[in-house]
């Protein structure tokens, strides 16, 4: 299969490791793996925040990176921007009334998909160890990011995976369907509200002793990562992507 | 001046605004580490309840789909229900009011007291009558209103606000109910204990006497069905009936949005409200009047239809499902942002993720501090997961913050901060050439981290972030260019 | 009238888009499945857990379980059309008032006495709710609820697990007041209570057909 990558801007800035990791996966698959290039961001801190015009030429970017016949499937290490492509892509078209855009965004939504959900539905991986040779002797514990569990209803698939993963021990994490506090511009705009959520995210990590949590979406991770790392915790946070890209040849050291 | 036409839907007035922009209001109450203790401790205990009783049922997404559904097909044809429910309402001895906002109603409700020439009514809790502020119209006017429903008991004798859609007095633990009541209970046992049936029955002993004697009721309706003209209370503890059946007059205060098209559709709304509301199966008491029946109850029946904004709300498109609600409370309790600051952040008599989109639904995103509500949420989507009738609220609290951009656009004001992100954002992000070219200065971001390869202070809006995080040392090159520069080697 | 008129002009412009209801998919459940043995346990289950005091009997058992419940009691109310045999066996030292067309008991009455007989209308296994309607053997609605023990007889035959099905042997428009266990609050850190304004006691007799 050809797979587009979308790395999302977060990745791509911050944490181009994740999505090497995303590419050695599809490859280790057999897969080809394009990188669409004029690509950079779903628009989703715009539309969040309000700003509607402005995120307006960041989707219509998207969607022409992204609306051509050059590969099969789309793929994103992150579950809140595929919700974005496929959900708030076509209700931004909407209310700005571009029924043009409404439709293109439709064809693109239908065929990006979040990490886990690309290798669990369309792949049909169920055994990492097995299927991928991830390896990874830690413990670790889980975070479910919110618009993966709600908007993509992913449930266990990115945990399964996780599970499948050999030399890993996975800790849960108590509390774990709860928002970790980031939600974009609200840890600005509400930034003591965030912080007591991501209080409890914090404690909550560090009552399962695992030297790391993961989780499926970059932005949440450094927020929670953030938090660790300012309360003096000892476990930081880690994209999935790494952890099922690590094999007993070249273990990922974080 | 502006000019008011007839039919033009108009603001809602009342206890319908936040008094202060939510973050100033949330910073107070997060200060308070008992309220946060107790909000915890409640919100998780009717998670729990929730959980289990709705997952007893194997048809509950099919029961969200109609109960959506229905009220949609309500806010469609909502002329049609109105009128069709006036006429069985009226036919079966009862008499309908209406009433264009606050004030009107108010009026009405007081005229219909002094009627029957009484200084004191007994009131069973209504959402209705919060809004509009009614108890404190009937005090001005002289006209004591006692409050029935134990946690708004609670919210009445400790002269304080209400908190909760459900449960008033969420914010109050057992032992400060006790306090209050050994305050402002003159008839109490001063042995009181804050043991919950204790403090139950402290309030039995309370009300008895007025419940006995109290000569007119008044309500809010929970339900009104259209095609029988049958009102409907839910209720639990009793306090519910004995104001709908022992007075000799009532008078109801409801929301336009609550008629349903038929009296089938209790069939759906009884399993979806109290299972999403005290995660019961059932609620102790519910209690459904048709006008007046000769010889049961009372016998002088009035019920007041209100508007109050609800057109206003109706008339927004992408957001009149917020008028579908019925008042559950299961997106307050299930909302992390309502579990650390509680109701009282809101402003509004309607807190939680309901309260930040129906609050500036209903007075306009421009009133007072409303513009702050849709703010105040992660859009984690917790509450459209448990909403009983499935409204979209991230999407509309998304819909409202564009909102209340937009009304700020035309404003001769300097930029914020936050539009001067938004803006150099669009640019940066609207193609991958400019964000390739910004990604070149992430050598910069190293510096500024140092070698602790973190970022500990930031300047500006951004400064909350770094109050309480860190933010990583970036990377030396971006994916992007490292992909180019492999793809140049190949 | 001007706020009538003034309101439904509002609603009209506020709709002015024109928003097509859509069909309402009724997709749960409207029929039972369970045999009627199994839905009385149901019942019996749910009203045990809302802390109401259940029993099963042959209708020809019922008056010595009345008589054994209200033991205690000095003063019984009951609605004129309440079937009398459930009442033989108590003892003569049982005070019994019918409440009906006749002589309605005042408030203050209803409070005097210690417990209340009624029959109902029609019971939701599932839920654990029993309905009274205001029909004769089950009376106005004032007196279920000021005395403070109901006990409230359950034909069998009146039964039925869901919602849906009740609602089609129920006449909407009738006074009804659904019973689902003892009055209660969760007013208190969300923690159920039960006993407050409404009967504290609910005992209810669930008698099969002869
Ligand atoms: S919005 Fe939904 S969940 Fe919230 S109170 Fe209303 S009906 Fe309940």
């Amino acid at each position: 299969m050809r797979i587009a990558l979308f790395a999302t801007c977060i990745v791509d800035a911050m944490y181009p490791d994740t999505a090497h990791a995303t590419v050695k996966i599809l490859r280790r698959l057999g897969h080809e793996v394009i990188f669409p290039e004029n690509q950079a961001c779903c628009g989703q801190m715009h539309i969040n925040s309000g700003y509607m015009p402005e995120a307006l030429p960041v989707v219509e970017n998207h969607i022409s990176a992204f609306d051509t016949e050059g590969y099969d499937v789309a793929v994103a290490p992150s579950g809140s921007c595929v919700a974005s492509v496929r959900h708030q892509h076509g209700f931004l078209a909407d209310r700005l009334g571009r029924p043009d855009l409404k439709e293109r965004a439709a064809r693109v939504g239908a065929r990006t998909y979040e990490l886990s959900q690309l290798l669990t539905d369309v792949l049909g991986i169920t055994d990492a160890a097995a299927e991928l040779g991830s390896y990874f002797p830690q413990s670790i514990t889980y975070h479910p990011s919110c618009h993966g569990m709600r908007s993509l209803k992913l449930e266990d698939r990115q945990l399964n995976l996780l599970k499948s993963v050999a030399g890993i021990t996975v800790n849960e994490l108590p509390e774990a369907d709860q928002c970790c506090g980031f939600g974009g511009t609200f840890s600005i705009k509400n930034s003591e509200v965030s912080s007591a959520m991501l209080e409890d995210k914090v404690k909550n990590i560090c009552s399962t002793n695992a030297s790391l949590c993961a989780g499926g979406d970059a932005s949440c991770l450094m927020h929670i990562g953030g938090g660790l790392s300012r309360s003096g915790a000892k476990p930081t946070t880690l994209h999935l992507a790494n952890i099922l890209a690590s094999t007993k040849d070249e273990v990922f050291l974080p | 001046m502006t000019h008011v036409f007839l039919g033009m839907p108009a603001a809602g007035q009342g206890n319908l605004h936040a008094s202060e922009p939510f973050p100033q209001a949330a910073h107070h109450e997060l200060g308070n580490t008992q309220l946060r203790a107790n909000l915890r401790h409640a919100t998780h205990t009717i998670r729990d309840k929730r959980l289990k009783v709705v997952g007893e049922l194997p048809d509950w997404e099919e029961l969200r789909d109609a109960g959506e559904a229905i009220k949609n097909f309500s806010m469609a044809t909502l002329e049609q229900r109105l009128e069709e429910f006036e006429r069985n309402f009226t036919a079966a001895g009862g008499t309908i009011h209406w009433a264009r906002d606050a004030a009107e109603a108010n009026e009405i409700v007081t005229a219909l007291i002094r009627e029957q020439q009484v200084a004191e009514v007994v009131k069973v809790k209504s959402m209705a009558t919060q809004e509009i502020g009614l108890n404190e119209h009937l005090e001005a006017q002289g006209i004591d209103a006692y409050e029935t429903d134990l946690a708004e008991l609670i919210v009445q004798l400790g002269h304080d606000k209400p908190s909760h859609i459900l449960v008033p007095a969420i914010h109050r633990n057992r032992t400060e109910v006790r306090d209050i009541f050994l305050r402002e209970m003159p008839e109490v046992d001063p042995e009181l204990t804050d043991d919950p049936p204790r403090l139950a029955e402290a309030a039995r002993r309370h009300l008895r006497k007025k419940f006995l004697t109290a000569k007119v009721a008044i309500s809010g309706a929970n339900f009104a069905l259209a095609d029988t003209g049958t009102l409907g209370v839910v209720e639990s503890e009793g306090n519910g009936r004995m104001c709908l059946t022992l007075p000799e007059t009532l008078i109801t205060v409801m929301g336009i949005e609550k008629v349903l098209p038929s009296w089938r559709d209790l069939e759906v709304f009884m399993q979806l409200l109290p299972r999403s509301s005290t995660g019961e199966r059932m609620n102790p008491y519910s209690s459904l009047w048709t006008g007046v029946t000769p010889g049961d109850g009372p016998q002088n029946v009035h019920l007041i239809l209100l508007d109050n904004g609800r057109t206003r709300a109706l008339s927004d498109r992408v957001a009149r499902s917020a008028l579908n609600c019925i008042r559950c409370s299961a997106c307050m309790n299930v909302c992390p942002v309502y579990e650390r600051t509680g109701g009282h952040a809101y402003g509004s008599t309607y807190p939680g993720p309901i309260g930040a989109i129906l609050s500036p639904l209903l007075t306009g995103i421009e009133a007072e501090e409303n513009n702050s509500l849709p703010y105040a949420s992660s859009l984690c989507g917790a509450c459209y997961e448990a909403c009983p009738v499935k409204i979209n609220i991230p999407e509309i609290l998304v819909h409202l913050r564009a909102e209340d951009v937009d009304s700020r656009r035309g404003q001769a004001r300097l930029p914020s901060q936050m539009d001067l992100l938004m803006k150099g954002g669009s640019w940066a992000l609207g193609s991958g050439k400019h964000l390739g070219l910004l990604e070149k200065a992430l050598p910069l971001g190293q510096l500024a981290a140092g070698r602790r390869k973190k970022i500990k202070k930031l300047p500006g809006i951004a400064a909350g972030w770094t109050a309480s995080r860190d933010i990583p040392a970036p990377p030396s090159k971006s994916f992007r260019d490292q992909w180019n520069a492999e793809k140049r080697s190949q | 009238m001007r706020a009538k008129e003034e309101i439904l002009g509002r609603i009209r412009c506020a709709l002015g888009d024109g928003p097509i209801p859509a069909e309402i998919p009724r997709a749960y459940r409207t029929g039972s499945l369970l045999p009627d043995d199994e839905v009385i346990e149901l019942l019996v289950d749910r009203l045990v857990d809302y802390k109401a005091g259940v029993l099963v009997l042959d209708a020809a058992q019922a008056p010595q379980a009345v008589a054994e419940i209200l033991h205690a009691a000095r003063t019984v109310v009951y609605p004129q059309g309440l079937d009398t045999q459930l009442l033989g066996a108590l003892p003569e030292t049982v005070e019994l008032i019918a409440d009906g067309r006749q002589r309605q008991l005042s408030v203050a009455e209803l409070d005097q006495a210690d417990a209340v007989i009624t029959s109902s209308a029609v019971s939701i296994a599932e839920s654990g709710t029993i309905i009274l309607d205001g029909s004769a053997d089950q009376g106005r609605r004032a007196i279920s609820l000021v005395p403070d023990h109901h006990l409230c007889v359950v034909p069998a035959s009146t039964i039925v697990q869901l919602l849906p099905e009740a609602m089609e042997r129920l006449t909407i428009t009738r006074p009804l007041t659904w019973i689902s266990g003892p009055s209660a609050t969760s007013d208190i850190e969300l923690e159920r209570v039960e006993g407050v304004h409404g009967p504290r006691t609910l005992d209810v007799l669930i008698l099969r057909d002869a």
